[in-house]
């Protein structure tokens, strides 16, 4: 066991999260030890190399919900982030070449296309950047707990309905009434186009288990929203997401923590009903008063810390909390820049959108019900490499596509369907540029298991628990560990798996080592 | 007309191996249901059965209660983190009676846990369970299944129950000392194989008693050779009802009329904690995380607001349901009773109570407002009550090993 | 399922606060709101976001393990809806079918004798005990309205009747888009009403039968023909039935709940004759194809029937008459707007001070001295009368008549 009084803090897992919370607990003073199974940190917001030469964000390809405030505070431009593009506009593709693009504030395309809908989504994003700046707040803190005399829990309560008041009588009611709402039904109300209905759908459902009929997917577009206080803005760090981890874990050095990789924790230890420290997986026993995890919420309570130290009702709950991924990830090399018939080259740095309708992906997402996939899937392509050259050899490309919806579970497993499915994407692909299978000359499927298996996610969700009405702020992931801390003492969370949520946003690890530094004060 | 090929729908309520033989002595035709069972609340008189449990011996089929036989190489590792008690000194050949309790500390259940064998146990409780079990088996390697069917069950209890069961033929159950359990056999009436059958020492009547328990196809023949040897001996088939007499004078719960599962409850603030319920000795911190423990420790560190007690009433009428209050003005109340009976043994007005805190001292006195019927006539009394310990009867005979013949 | 009936049970006699008021009633109720949950106690007050806010399926997944009970168990849980089991807040229709209760069973369901005309004869007598006057046969085209004030109605024919209170029954589409003048209203409440969503997708098939037909599946004699019968055996059939409904198709494989009152109400048939009662999902009010003709809608009963068939093989021979109603039947015979059987669905959006439209959920329209008490308003559909009850409660304080 190492000297007791060594550490204060050991961090479990050392994804974006754990890297935040890694940096602000060193820089209130506390001995921090971060502790990465894989040989290299960041979870799964690294770059892989995933054929000789071309490389690819693993996950996430865009940062766009890490708040600007979040990154100035850790100095991250300091520390070796720069942004290969910023600002990047969205372009919802179209078979007949008639593709729509538009950015923030940026509607000149779409008003020519499509007039009405352009003065619609104008009036939308105004209303949503008001929304956002009153909802932004909540992300930032820690979801206030229900019935309890705490004048804090009250206070943050009473805070959050005063901050929906100040939006004035009609935002209040807008939000109100569609806070619950499926994104189908609003898109209906508002837009005419079903390109721009299909584009912001996806907005709604992508990374979820829902399709846009879905009650529901208003939050995770809310949410998003509310992230990026209204902003939206796409961002692609230049090296991909890893150059972002690699940012963190310098910011999180420099302020004092140690971090280590290859080091696998086996189990949580626990003395006298309070954590102690944890075990690796080599035997090593590692002491501290102070646990934070950042491995999502059933790898902890289950795995790491197992059900005998938990009441049986909250492992109960734990073992409910619905985690299965339904978001695939597919990664080409490519020879050539493709065409897109219809599109400029220029456009092509912005990320593209196959999702022609909403009824498009509410078909696609109607096979993922029954452990199917679409032969139409809807995608969210970049192909960084159009302003990152590091990425793969000179004049070749990388393609970064999210594919929906890929259930954890397939009919006939994913074994026997890797191939199909990865062959039904690009056959979607060739729709709209024709040329582009040929131009492949490597390419690798992340299905959910395989999410699962690489990156330690119990369920191969990537925002490790679906982010749903009933697994949100104060259910989130569970209610009894949805402040950051657990009902074991010394105990905590950092993960996607708690608020705010997942996507590289940060927060999560933020709020929890501010709760940490709270409860040890 | 209940038969043995008649639907399910027609037929709603099991019978247990033990029916056919009681229905011959109930004079009164009275059923009451039990856990989906058909079982008899009294037979010809509570007076007489209730006295066969104090002066003789008495049959009570508990065939019915719920059985689990919990195994696997996690099986202790599990009843210690469901259970509040220690259970790891539970040898085999013993029986420990517990409670379980949910997150927040308030009672689910009851009941009596057996070590049969190393990671081998069954559990007796008056419902089923088997979702919160599960639940609490969630990271254990244990195996649980309902076993009630499977387990005929007959309760012997009284002063010369002893006597009797060696009359049967039940040879060596006077070593058998309190919540000890053994394999015993018997011969069966007719010739054959003897009977082999497990016998505990334990019971619900808080006097000299066992507890058997057989296989189904063997019910009968047990219940024949006890009836052949007792029936010239004052030896009666109890129902429920004389049962719920004799338990209230031992001081034991029951469910739904004591406490309610906090698994069931509909209201807010109806669940007790053991603590609550006066059981607070039955909880192990020292042991080991136990579903409950951290929100019972908070609770063992408040003073308690309420607490399960025993009251010993002015006057001879029964105290059923009463209200109880600080004073005889009965402007403040203080509490309720959930279990009340004069007590023909101790000649005593008892009850068990729910009563606020300060209240539950022993010493202290509440009063009980009683309404009494006379021919329809309502009258409704003050009386002043004592708390007292419980137990209210507890005779030395139900210890002693050997036992005596009555 | 009884603590969340136990909870929701209160707020269905009560008009919903506007959230966004600071008048003292609201703040008030508000309040109340708030109160009623916050005793619940902290572990309830979670299970209860999460039950309000979760899909049918995934709730009934924590709990069952066999297919065909839940598959049973969900059929309350899409009744009415544009939802499937699988889409959030599935859980809380099934709430909404489960809350009622007769003389203090909670969640039971009773046949009224007589059938459910029953019931609204028996209304209509109440209210004529009480001096009230009903006329049939007397279609509204219109609600006057002058100096912003609802002055009366106009019948079809021109007779025009005058009561400085008039209440609307009618959905609040038929009533805002069809029986008032436009420049009565404010254009953002008549945009607000034209987007309340209203879709239909229930039918029903009203059978006539020569005697009582035979099913297999279920042993001679059981009482099990005298309830609901339903013959979904998997949540993906009932969610498959939903994906139909989408495509702007009936369901190829329709949930269906089908009842014959008359094993135990005699009234309704000649002697040794059944009726039976068959209540579908999904059937849209729109089909993808074009207009509901009188061929299509005979292919949807014959879809249904066919399916029940496939579980009673005499059933067919006994038909003596099947009258088949989709939406659009139901939107001309009654006069429910695309015959949505709630008067308007049962979303999140649409529910509480929601309902039907964010700043008009106290059953107050935009006109004074207009009102509405149908299903449109809290706490919506079902044969509940709360919301006539609640709603005349609002215009009885606002004449400052309330007891």
């Amino acid at each position: 066991m190492s000297a007791a009084g060594q550490y204060d803090a050991i961090i479990v897992g050392g994804g974006h999260n754990g890297l935040v919370c890694a940096a602000f607990l060193a820089r209130s003073g506390k001995r921090v030890l971060l502790l990465e199974a894989a040989d290299h940190l960041g979870g799964a917001a690294v770059t892989r190399e995933f054929a000789p030469g071309f490389r690819v964000s693993a996950c996430a390809h865009l940062l766009h919900v890490m708040p600007p405030a979040l990154m100035r505070e850790l100095g991250l431009e300091a520390h070796g982030l720069k942004l290969a593009a910023a600002s990047l506009p969205s372009v919802a593709l179209a078979e007949d070449g008639r593709h729509l693009s538009f950015g923030p504030g940026d509607l000149a395309a779409l008003t020519s296309a499509a007039p009405g809908d352009a003065a619609a989504l104008a009036d939308w994003q105004a209303f949503l950047k008001r929304v956002a700046r009153a909802l932004h707040p909540l992300l930032t803190e820690t979801p206030p707990r229900l019935g309890t005399d705490a004048w804090r829990d009250r206070a943050a309560l009473l805070g959050i309905g005063w901050r929906i008041r100040r939006l004035g009588r009609r935002d209040m009611r807008e939000l109100l009434r569609i806070g619950g709402m499926c994104v189908h039904d609003l898109l209906e109300e508002r837009f005419a186009h079903p390109l721009i209905k299909g584009a912001l759908a996806l907005d709604a459902v992508l990374g979820t288990n829902l399709g846009p009929r879905s009650p529901g997917t208003m939050v995770s577009l809310l949410y998003r929203v509310a992230a990026s206080q209204g902003a939206d803005v796409l961002a692609l760090p230049q090296g991909g997401l890893g150059a972002l981890s690699e940012a963190l874990a310098r910011s999180a050095r420099a302020a004092g923590a140690e971090l280590r990789t290859g080091a696998p924790v086996a189990r949580i230890l626990v003395r006298e009903d309070r954590v102690a420290g944890v075990a690796l997986a080599s035997g090593e026993e590692l002491a501290a008063p102070i646990v934070v995890s950042n491995a999502d919420p059933k790898t902890t309570f289950l795995g790491l810390l197992g059900p005998q130290h938990l009441d049986a009702g909250f492992t109960r709950r734990v073992s409910q909390v619905r985690s299965r991924g339904f978001t695939a990830k597919l990664h080409l090399a490519l020879e050539r820049l493709p065409q897109f018939p219809g599109l400029a080259e220029a456009a092509l740095r912005g990320r593209l959108l196959v999702a022609p309708s909403s009824d498009y992906i509410e078909r696609a997402y109607n096979h993922a019900k029954y452990n199917e996939f679409s032969e139409r899937p809807m995608l969210e392509v970049t192909i960084p490499t159009v302003s990152d050259a590091t990425l793969a050899p000179s004049g070749k490309h990388v393609m970064s596509v999210i594919v929906q919806y890929a259930p954890y579970t397939v009919k006939q497993g994913w074994a026997a369907q890797r191939g199909p499915f990865t062959a039904q994407v690009l056959a979607t692909l060739a729709r709209y540029a024709p040329e582009l299978p040929a131009a492949v000359s490597a390419s690798e499927l992340l299905t959910p298991e395989d999410i699962e298996r690489e990156f330690r996610i119990n369920g191969g969700h990537w925002h490790h628990a679906e982010l749903t009405l009933d697994q949100f702020m104060m259910t989130r992931p569970v209610p009894g560990a949805a402040q950051y801390q657990t009902p074991v003492p010394g105990l905590y969370l950092c993960g996607a798996g708690c608020h705010p949520g997942g996507g590289v946003m940060g927060l999560a690890g933020r709020n929890a080592a501010r709760q940490v530094i709270r409860e040890a004060a | 007309m209940l038969t043995e090929t008649a639907p399910h729908y027609r037929q709603p309520l099991l019978r247990t191996p033990f029916y056919e033989r009681q229905r011959e002595y109930s004079q009164l035709d009275s059923f009451v249901p039990w856990a989906g069972y058909s079982t008899f609340d009294v037979f010809t008189g509570v007076e007489q059965e209730y006295f066969a449990v104090r002066n003789a011996s008495s049959l009570y089929d508990l065939t019915p209660m719920v059985k689990y036989r919990i195994a696997g190489p996690d099986a202790l590792r599990f009843l210690n983190r469901l259970c509040t008690r220690d259970l790891g000194k539970l040898a085999p050949g013993r029986v420990s009676y517990t409670v379980w309790c949910d997150d927040a500390g308030k009672i689910i259940d009851d009941g009596t846990v057996f070590c049969i064998a190393p990671q081998e146990y069954r559990l007796c409780t008056a419902e089923r369970q088997l979702d919160w079990f599960e639940a609490s088996a969630i990271g254990f390697d244990v195996e649980i299944r309902e076993i009630t069917e499977e387990v005929a069950a007959l309760a012997v209890q009284g002063p010369s129950s002893a006597k009797l069961l060696r009359g049967a033929g039940l040879g060596g159950i006077e070593r058998l000392k309190p919540f000890e359990h053994g394999q015993f056999s018997m011969p069966r009436t007719g010739g054959g194989a003897p009977i082999t059958l497990m016998v505990s020492r334990t019971g619900f009547t808080g006097d000299l008693g066992y507890e058997l328990w057989m296989q189904p196809q063997d019910a009968e023949s047990v219940w024949d050779a006890l009836m052949d040897y007792g029936r010239t001996r004052a030896v009666r088939p109890i129902g429920s009802k004389a049962l719920n007499m004799v338990r209230i004078e031992a001081g034991f719960l029951l469910p739904n009329v004591d406490f309610v599962s906090a698994a069931h409850t509909l209201y807010l603030g109806t669940e007790r904690s053991p603590i609550e319920l006066g059981l607070a000795w039955l909880i192990d911190y020292k042991k080991g995380h136990f579903t409950g423990r951290r929100a019972l420790l908070a609770e063992s560190a408040r003073p308690p607001k309420r607490q399960l007690v025993g009251l010993d009433i002015e006057g001879t009428k029964p105290a059923h349901n009463a209200l109880v209050y600080t004073d005889r003005s009965g402007r403040k109340e203080a509490g309720s009773v959930t279990s009340a009976l004069w007590s023909p043994t101790c000649k005593r007005n008892l009850a068990l109570a729910i009563v606020d805190a300060p209240f539950i001292e022993v010493g202290s006195t509440v009063w009980a407002e009683i309404y009494l019927s006379r021919e329809l006539v309502w009258e409704r009394r003050m009386v002043r009550a004592r708390v007292v310990e419980r137990p209210f009867f507890a005779p030395p005979r139900r210890r002693a090993t050997p036992p005596a013949d009555f | 399922m009884l603590r969340h009936c136990r909870f929701i049970k209160p707020l269905l006699l009560r008009e919903p606060p506007d959230p966004t008021s600071f008048r003292p009633r609201d703040l008030q109720e508000l309040l109340f709101l708030g109160k009623h949950f916050h005793k619940l106690g902290e572990a309830r007050m979670y299970d209860t976001m999460r039950f309000f806010t979760m899909s049918c399926a995934d709730m009934l997944e924590e709990y069952f393990e066999s297919e065909i009970v839940k598959a049973h168990l969900s059929g309350s849980s899409i009744i009415g809806t544009a939802l499937g089991p699988r889409s959030p807040g599935s859980a809380y229709v099934l709430l909404h079918h489960y809350m009622g209760s007769i003389d203090g069973a909670v969640g039971a369901w009773g046949f009224a004798r007589g059938g459910m005309g029953a019931i609204t004869q028996a209304l209509a007598k109440s209210f004529q005990a009480s001096g009230g006057t009903v006329r049939a046969s007397a279609p509204v085209e219109q609600i006057l309205v002058r100096g912003g004030r609802a002055t009366g109605v106009v019948l079809a024919g021109g007779e025009e009747l005058h009561a400085p209170v008039v209440v609307s029954n009618m959905d609040v589409k038929r009533t805002f888009l069809e029986t008032v003048a436009p420049e009565h209203l404010p254009p953002e409440f008549v945009e607000q009403v034209r987007r309340f969503k209203i879709r239909g997708s229930s039918g029903k098939l009203n059978i006539a039968l020569d005697g009582l037909p035979h099913f297999p599946a279920i042993p001679q004699g059981s009482p099990s023909t005298r309830g609901d019968m339903h013959i979904t055996d998997t949540l993906e059939m009932v969610e498959r039935a939903y994906d139909d409904w989408k495509e702007g198709r009936w369901s190829r494989e329709p949930y269906v709940d089908m009842l014959i009152p008359t094993q135990i109400d005699p009234t309704m048939t000649p002697d040794g004759k059944h009726y039976m009662s068959v209540f579908v999902q999904y059937c849209p009010y729109k089909l993808a194809d074009g207009e509901w003709t009188p061929e299509k809608r005979q292919a949807f009963g014959n879809t249904v029937i066919d399916a029940i068939a496939r579980h009673s093989p005499d059933f067919k021979s006994l038909i003596l008459h099947a009258e088949i109603r989709t939406p659009k039947d139901i939107e001309n015979e009654v006069g429910l707007t695309e015959g949505n059987i709630f008067q308007g669905e049962l979303t999140f959006d649409q529910l509480l001070f929601n309902r039907p439209i964010p700043g008009y959920a106290q059953y107050r329209a935009p006109v004074r001295g207009m009102y509405m008490c149908g299903s449109s308003t809290h706490p919506g559909g079902g044969v509940m009368g709360a919301p006539g009850a609640n709603s005349a409660n609002a215009i009885l304080r606002d004449l400052g008549r309330l007891q």
